[in-house]
Parts: C-alpha cells; sequence; structure tokens
C-alpha cells in the first residue's frame, strides 16, 4: 500500500484540463442547457457548473464498469444498514446498542437459525446478525472519521508543505518519512497499547498514522502543478496565496488523493478489526466484526463455524465494496485511460 | 507490595519523571546496547528479538517465495491474455486477496485443513504435544536459528517434516495478500511493457511468442515489481503480527501481540525499533537493486 502511495507522483498533472465534451450523451447536455436557462448566472453558479458537469461525467464513466456498479450497490446496501441499524435489529440496552445483547441462560452457541438466532449465537446468546448489523454502523462510523480527518489534515499539510516550500517543507516531510517508515500496523499498535483497550484510542493511533500518506501524494502533485503556467496567471492577476492553494491548486490536485481515501475506507476497517482481533481495539461484547472473531475462535475449531465465518463475511464484503469503488473511481479520474 | 515498594519501583524505571527524559532514559541505555527487559518473554529485549528473529525470517522467506511464483506466473498470464478467464480469476483472486482480513483467512483455513479435512495441523512451529520432539529441539545444535536447516543439519528428518507441515498454512496465509498486490503490480507493468516499440519490433523480427513475453516483456515489467516484492518481503520480515497471532508462531510478530495487550512497553519499543530498522533496511535494498535492474537509474 505505502508503496502505491509514494510510488504515484504527479501521474495525472492534468486531471485539471476537462474531458472531452463530444462524448457526453445529449440528454446530459440537454439537461445543462435546461439548468442554464433556469438559474440566473451567480456567482456560486458560475463556479458550481462546471463542476457539477465534471461529476455527471464521472458519474457516467463509473456507470460503464460492472465492477463500479457491483461495488456502488454494495456501497449502498453498506450505507443503509449503517445508518438504521435499528431498523434491521433492535437494540435490546438502547443506551449502549453498541454492545451485542447477552443472555447467560443460553451459554452454549446455537447454530444459524434455532432459537431465533438468524446467522446463530455466541457464547451466552450473543446474537452473531445483531454484530453483523451493529458492526456495519460501528465500521462505517470509524472509517469515515479516520479517512476524513486524515484527509483534512494530510491535504491541507501537503498543500502548505509543496506550495511553500522552503523549511515547512523540510519539516513536513520528514516526519512523513517518520511515519512512512514504519509498518502502519506496527505503529498503531504501539500507540494503541500506550494509549489503552478501546476503539477511542484505536481511532486515535490511526488518525496520528494515516494523515502521512495523504500529505505525500497531496505535495507530489502540489510540486507538478505550482509549475503551470495557469498559477502565474492567478498570481499576476493579483490573487492572494490562500485562494491560489484552494482555487487553483487544491481542484486538480484531488483526484490522486479521493482514489487512495476510498480504498483506505477499507483498509482502515481492516487494521481496526486486526486490532481488535489481538485485543487492542473494541472491548469485549462489542458488536464489532474483529472482537467478534476473537471471541469465537475458540469454538470455531469446535464446530461452530458460523461464530467466525458470519463477522469475517462481513468485513470481506465491506473492504472489498470500497476496493472496487476505488479500482473504478482510478480509471475514471485518471485522464490518460478516459480519452 | 507495600507503598514503600511501589515507590521504590517507580525510582528504579524513572516512572515519577515526565516522558521526555523516560525517552532519553532510553536512548541513553540503547546506546549502551540495552533494550530494557521484556517481562513477555522473560528476556532482555534484545535477546528476545535474537531468538524469535529466526522464525519469523523463515516463515517471511517461504510466503515471499510462493507470493513472488504464483503473482508473477499469474500476473504475467492475465495481462498476456488480458479479459480472458484466467484473467478475470487473477484479477478476481487479486481484488479478494487484499480485501480479506488476514487473520480470518487463517482462522478459515484452520478450519477446513484442520478441523475438516485433517490434513495439516492446526497451529504452532511443530507438535508440541510430542515431548520427544520438544525434548529434541531442547537438546539439538541450533546451528543457524532457522529450524528448517537445523533439524537437517542434526539429521533428524522426522522433526524436520513436522516442522514443515507447520510451515505450511501460515505461509500460505501470509503469502495470499502478497500474491494479490503482485498479481496487480505485474499485470500493469506486463501490460504497459506490451505496448512498447521494442516488444513490437521483437515480435516483427519473427521472435516466437514464448521468447518476446519470457525475454524481452517480463524482464523489463519486472522492475517495478522488484520494488514491491522488496518492500513486501520488509514488511513481512518486521514481523506478520497477526498471521503469527492466529498460528501461534513463536515469532517477533506474535511477540508483539502479547507485548501491545500485556503493555510490555520495553518490548513495543523495541520491536517497533527493530522493524523500522529492518523496513529502511529494505528500502535501501531495493533502491541498490533496482539500479542495477535499470541502468537509467544509475545514468540519471
Amino acid at each position: 500500500m505505502k508503496a502505491e502511495k509514494s510510488g504515484k507522483p504527479a501521474e495525472d498533472e492534468a486531471s485539471g484540463s476537462k474531458p472531452v465534451r463530444d462524448s457526453l450523451p445529449d440528454s446530459n447536455a440537454d439537461a445543462d442547457k435546461k439548468v442554464k436557462t433556469k438559474i440566473k448566472k451567480s456567482r456560486l453558479w458560475l463556479a458550481l457548473m462546471p463542476r457539477l458537469k465534471e461529476l455527471k461525467f464521472d458519474a457516467y464513466l463509473m456507470s460503464k464498469s460492472a465492477t463500479s456498479i457491483a461495488g456502488i450497490v454494495l456501497l449502498i446496501i453498506l450505507v443503509i444498514i449503517a445508518a438504521f441499524p435499528s431498523f434491521f435489529a433492535t437494540p435490546a440496552d438502547p443506551s449502549h446498542p453498541e454492545m451485542m445483547p447477552w443472555n447467560p441462560l443460553l451459554w452454549e452457541p446455537r447454530p444459524p437459525g434455532v432459537d431465533g438466532f438468524i446467522l446463530g449465537s455466541g457464547l451466552a446468546g450473543a446474537d452473531i446478525y445483531y454484530g453483523v448489523i451493529w458492526g456495519a454502523r460501528i465500521s462505517m462510523a470509524f472509517a469515515i472519521e479516520v479517512v476524513g480527518i486524515s484527509v483534512i489534515i494530510g491535504t491541507l499539510l501537503g498543500l502548505l508543505a509543496g506550495y511553500k516550500g522552503g523549511v515547512l517543507d523540510e519539516i513536513v516531510m520528514r516526519v512523513t518519512d517518520v511515519f512512512l517508515s514504519i509498518p502502519s500496523l506496527v505503529l498503531i499498535m504501539a500507540i494503541a497499547a500506550v494509549l489503552g483497550r478501546n476503539l477511542e484510542s484505536t481511532k486515535f493511533a490511526l488518525i496520528m498514522v494515516w494523515w502521512s500518506g495523504y500529505t505525500r501524494i497531496i505535495r507530489g502533485q502540489v510540486l507538478s502543478i505550482r509549475e503551470n503556467t495557469y498559477i502565474v496567471a492567478a498570481k499576476a492577476s493579483g490573487s492572494s496565496e490562500g485562494s491560489i492553494m484552494m482555487r487553483h491548486i487544491l481542484p486538480n490536485s484531488w483526484a490522486p488523493v479521493v482514489v487512495q481515501a476510498t480504498m483506505d475506507m477499507g483498509t482502515v476497517v481492516l487494521v481496526m478489526a486486526g486490532l481488535s482481533y489481538l485485543g487492542l481495539g473494541a472491548e469485549p461484547g462489542t458488536a464489532e466484526w474483529g472482537q467478534m472473531i476473537y471471541a469465537g475462535q475458540d469454538r470455531f475449531i469446535t464446530g461452530s463455524w458460523w461464530m467466525v465465518f458470519f463477522p469475517g463475511m462481513a468485513i470481506l464484503v465491506f473492504v472489498l465494496a470500497f476496493n472496487l469503488i476505488g479500482d473504478g473511481l482510478r480509471d475514471v479520474l485518471d485522464p490518460k485511460m478516459r480519452r | 507490595m507495600t507503598p514503600l515498594q511501589i515507590d521504590m519501583i517507580k525510582m528504579k524505571y524513572h516512572l515519577n519523571d515526565p516522558l521526555y527524559s523516560q525517552y532519553y532514559y532510553w536512548l541513553d541505555s540503547l546506546f549502551h546496547g540495552n533494550l530494557g527487559y521484556s517481562k513477555e518473554a522473560r528476556l532482555p529485549v534484545i535477546d528476545a528479538i535474537t531468538q524469535k528473529f529466526p522464525s519469523t525470517f523463515e516463515l517471511a522467506i517461504i510466503s515471499t517465495m510462493m507470493a513472488v511464483l504464483f503473482g508473477i506466473f499469474l500476473g504475467t498470464k492475465s495481462a498476456v491474455k488480458a479479459n480472458s478467464i484466467t484473467d478475470q480469476l487473477s484479477r478476481t483472486l487479486s481484488l479478494v486477496g487484499v480485501s480479506i482480513p488476514v487473520f480470518w483467512l487463517g482462522l478459515i483455513l484452520v478450519w477446513v485443513f484442520f478441523a475438516q479435512l485433517h490434513w495439516l495441523p492446526q497451529f504452532g512451529p511443530w507438535n508440541i504435544t510430542n515431548i520427544d520432539l520438544s525434548l529434541r529441539y531442547e537438546t539439538m545444535n541450533h546451528y543457524t536459528g532457522f529450524l528448517l536447516i537445523d533439524t537437517l543439519l542434526n539429521g533428524d528428518i522426522e522433526f524436520f517434516w513436522d516442522h514443515l507441515i507447520h510451515l505450511i498454512m501460515p505461509a500460505i496465509t501470509l503469502a495470499f495478500a502478497s500474491t494479490a498486490i503482485l498479481i496487480r503490480m505485474m499485470r500493469s507493468s506486463m501490460l504497459e511493457v506490451l505496448g512498447a516499440e521494442y516488444v513490437k519490433a521483437a515480435r516483427a523480427k519473427g521472435l516466437p511468442e514464448k521468447v518476446v513475453i519470457n525475454r524481452h516483456a517480463r524482464r523489463n515489467a519486472m522492475i517495478p515489481t522488484t520494488t514491491v516484492i522488496g518492500l513486501t518481503f520488509g514488511g513481512l520480515l518486521g514481523g506478520a503480527v497477526l498471521t503469527e497471532t492466529v498460528f501461534q508462531w513463536n515469532g517477533i510478530g506474535q511477540w508483539s501481540a502479547k507485548a501491545a495487550v500485556g503493555v510490555d512497553t520495553p518490548a513495543i519499543m523495541g520491536f517497533t525499533l527493530i522493524t523500522a530498522i529492518i523496513y529502511v533496511l529494505a528500502n535501501l535494498v531495493v533502491d541498490i537493486v533496482y539500479a542495477y535492474l535499470d541502468p537509467r537509474v544509475r545514468l540519471g
């Protein structure tokens, strides 16, 4: 993963150039005209129009790839489950919906379909179905938070380092070197171990490590983009530094970060589940997939396969969805591929 | 323990000092060759690392070899016959490979090959319930620290075989993710190379397709792939934490996981340090090898 991040700086520097409009289907062009006549050309719309067009074209390209469609369908299902988990599995204790309901009277694991457990139960009546459903919410929230915050920190630092250069660049890049020179799982494990066993400290440890990858990508992009004539033009016409960075450099350099962040949504969940499996992430009894696998592994070998199989499948589907979409996005956002 | 004893221990390990001076003490003893004592391994950290590293190395080298063989073979195949069934299959394999939780894969393998089919042992570096083997482990000469080689040097074929079958499942588990990455790398760089002029030239002068693929195209496609192989190997050398934990493999990965759970700080510090050193060294080696493989880098 690391190699991929660092290996492709400034690959698609031309992503700012607009796609060929001829290949757009007519309906889109018609829709654009209607929108144009409806809304008076306010400044905001002048800025938004080309971006909306661009998005429409991206969506059109995505819809042509079967794997991207598969990923998007999976993602929609996951988002619905993560947004409304109570609809699928009602929490026994509404104040702690993240904890799996349990019942000491049902100590022995039940296979799927027995005693009303759709996907079977774990030790002490832990409902695997409940865990799989609420695990989606926990994972989704976790991934959005970690990747979101890391992208914001990483992008801002990368922009500043790449554009300002000099001492600031040196400092920022040497710090990212530190984080990128150690395999991320090891470093996250060390930080999480010091901070204590819960999901909050895992989240913190992940953010501490994860931003550095985005910083490196953005900086590489900025270095190649800031030499373009349109940046010189913006400077000559008196734009402020902040405006140049946010309006001219950022929109032209975010594409690889979007691809990386999409794939990282899955990777982050893999790391979280791994740490929980080691006993560093979620507390015992949480509806978190890695923790469920840890709790089920002893009984798994002796025959209670459902305790480990279903949470693992949930992780696989979650990560796969984001990898499929990330692959599709990479093809769509790479200007070399879209012509 | 009396409060006085607790205070004495706190004094002894500088636990009342601020973090930066604790870090100074750690650096200071590091430069004196002392990394502290790991309560998890019941050994000094240095000894724990030297004792456990060979098993990790053994696992890493075997799984890297598997990953390189399969990854390059499948990657080449799927690039040469793009969009064929082989291509679709190996692309699916590589997608699943990067998406699958490695510890879950290990558990599933154990379930299939140990619990259901009884082909392979569940975990451990050898059959620990066999006291005879454990005794032989204690008494034999450890020339290299690598159990596969040591058992052969000692002429203990039975032990060698037992160790080998214990190695298969962890090695496959570890190799799976690396194979996935390698297939992807190999496929894309092979596709790039196959479009190059010199491949067209090789075909135009009538070379058989096999020679074009194996000699002209694959050699050049291997250059970027080598980087990935080196970095993967470096990462695996730093301990495959999850896989070693699933298979209770007595390497530095399992030790570090136990240390992290048990808040064995000197062990965590030592492990992080050694992993970083290995990873940086792997990067360096990759850069050197790259210059050897690609003369353009040397000139430029």
